[in-house]
């Protein structure tokens, strides 16, 4: 779980830079879009840089999930009866919801990737211009997507919250001292990449980026 | 006070089980929970009923016996207090308390409240102890030990083994309890040699038991009545990486 949900949180801060130059302006971020594809050239020929990442990321996905759906099934079959009363939570609420949150989150990957990737659900949906897909995606008339994607960037939030504390724990982070700076270390780093994601669609929402 | 109680009944550990109420009267708010359960308890037997079975032995909150689920807290509402230890005045006049067992299939329910926690025996009987022959407690300062080191090993050694920790988590691990015992060896100096044959050994034994795996959620310490901090499981997981990465095998003689 560590490593892979690791890997993917290094992408999701990749991910969070790319997006930000939005506000660098049409061309620059066009510019940058079309440069993904070609990194790596003229080592690798076409996108194989892009497709070498792509597959990095399904493996750490598909890793995670498996690895998540073990401990899942572990846990159901450790309480086969379940308390008639039970208590919320004693411990964070991150750390209660990360497998519905996992659910969420996966979710919404896969119509993000339908939207921004492929362009199916999108209204412009033209691959060649990224920018036009990104403004039309987060029209004020169409509120209830950015509803959707805030939601869903709010998910991930909280899931790297215990994520990130947790991948140090079970990395062998043991001491008081440094537990208190892993559980900091982990809640800056959601919220600050919770604020790297929304800050896109609220402003072309607002009119700041057209 | 006058409270309703509503207890987890089974007969024995075929029996499906059910939550049956109590309305118990006249309860002191002085009485411990287990001296309430006994008023209960002679109540039930003069009315020729079968009194409720549950755990306890020392009733001084050191011995780990006890153990029920109230209000699904493990051990009730006061934090770092056994159920023994709780007294009837953390409770309002006229409240409902629902009393369960240990919920874990590593935990068999043996009657009502009781659960049979020999699964905890095997992950100690798979490491947790020294070989070594080492005769009666030697001279204090023979073996030097750091102070931070000592005070984490027996902050880990408080642990009662009662089982709270697999009662709260909802993975229903037992990771803080098989992270204590761990600890409490692998921090001084007798513990050493075997330190990752140990680890290896508990962890195993800890999976095979049943217990779910830890994903660091953090309800078990707050449920812990020795308040056995959950940076402990960090230790076990360190030692744990260190055993499995390095084939580490430092029993001597095998």
């Amino acid at each position: 779980m560590a490593v892979t949900g690791i890997l993917l949180a290094l992408f999701l801060i990749a991910h969070m830079l790319g997006n930000l130059k939005v506000f660098t302006g049409e061309t620059s971020f066009d510019h940058y879009a079309h440069w993904l594809r070609d990194i790596g050239k003229p080592l690798l020929p076409g996108v194989w840089f892009l497709w070498i990442l792509r597959t990095v990321l399904v493996v750490a996905v598909v890793a995670h999930i498996v690895a998540a759906t073990v401990l899942a099934r572990r846990a159901r079959a450790a309480r086969p009866v379940k308390y008639a009363h039970r208590k919320k939570v004693n411990g964070s609420y991150a750390a209660r919801t990360m497998r519905w949150g996992g659910v969420i989150i996966l979710l919404f990957v896969i119509y993000h990737l339908l939207d921004l990737t492929t362009g199916t659900l999108n209204p412009v949906g033209d691959a060649s211009k990224p920018y036009g897909n990104v403004v039309a995606d987060f029209a004020p008339e169409r509120w209830y997507v950015t509803l959707f994607y805030t939601l869903a960037i709010l998910a991930v939030g909280f899931h790297l919250r215990h994520g990130a504390f947790s991948a140090f724990r079970s990395l062998g982070q043991q001491t008081p001292r440094g537990e208190r700076r892993a559980r900091t270390a982990a809640l800056i780093f959601a919220v600050l990449l919770c604020a790297g994601y929304l800050v896109v669609p609220f402003a072309v929402l607002t009119g700041l980026v057209s | 006070m006058n409270l309703t109680l509503r207890i987890w009944r089974q007969k024995g550990p075929e029996d499906k089980g059910r939550m049956v109420t109590y309305p118990v009267d006249d309860v002191s708010p002085d009485m411990s929970f287990l001296e309430m359960l006994d008023v209960l308890n002679e109540r039930l037997i003069l009315a020729g009923e079968d009194p409720v079975a549950f755990d306890h032995d020392c009733r001084e909150g050191i011995c780990g016996m006890c153990g029920l689920m109230i209000n699904g807290d493990a051990h009730g509402p006061q934090r770092g207090t056994t159920a023994c230890q709780l007294h009837m005045r953390q409770f309002k006049d006229g409240e409902t308390i629902d009393i369960e067992p240990w919920r874990a299939s590593a935990f068999p329910v043996v009657k009502d409240l009781v659960v049979n926690r020999s699964a905890f025996d095997k992950i100690i009987a798979a490491g947790g102890y020294v070989t070594a022959p080492t005769g009666s407690a030697p001279e204090a300062h023979s073996t030097p030990v750091a102070k931070a080191n000592a005070d984490a090993a027996f902050e880990s050694a408080a642990c009662i083994g009662c089982g709270a920790c697999v009662a709260a988590c909802p993975n229903g691990s037992g990771m803080l309890f098989t992270a204590a015992k761990l600890t409490q060896l692998s921090l001084l100096p007798q513990g050493q040699p075997e330190r990752y044959t140990r680890v290896i050994g508990m962890v195993d034994a800890h999976d095979e038991a049943g217990f779910g795996g830890c994903t660091n959620a953090g309800e078990c310490t707050p449920a812990c009545p020795k308040g056995i901090p959950l940076n402990t499981i960090g230790r076990l997981n360190r030692d744990y990486l260190a055993a499995t990465a390095k084939g580490a095998n430092n029993t001597p003689g095998s």
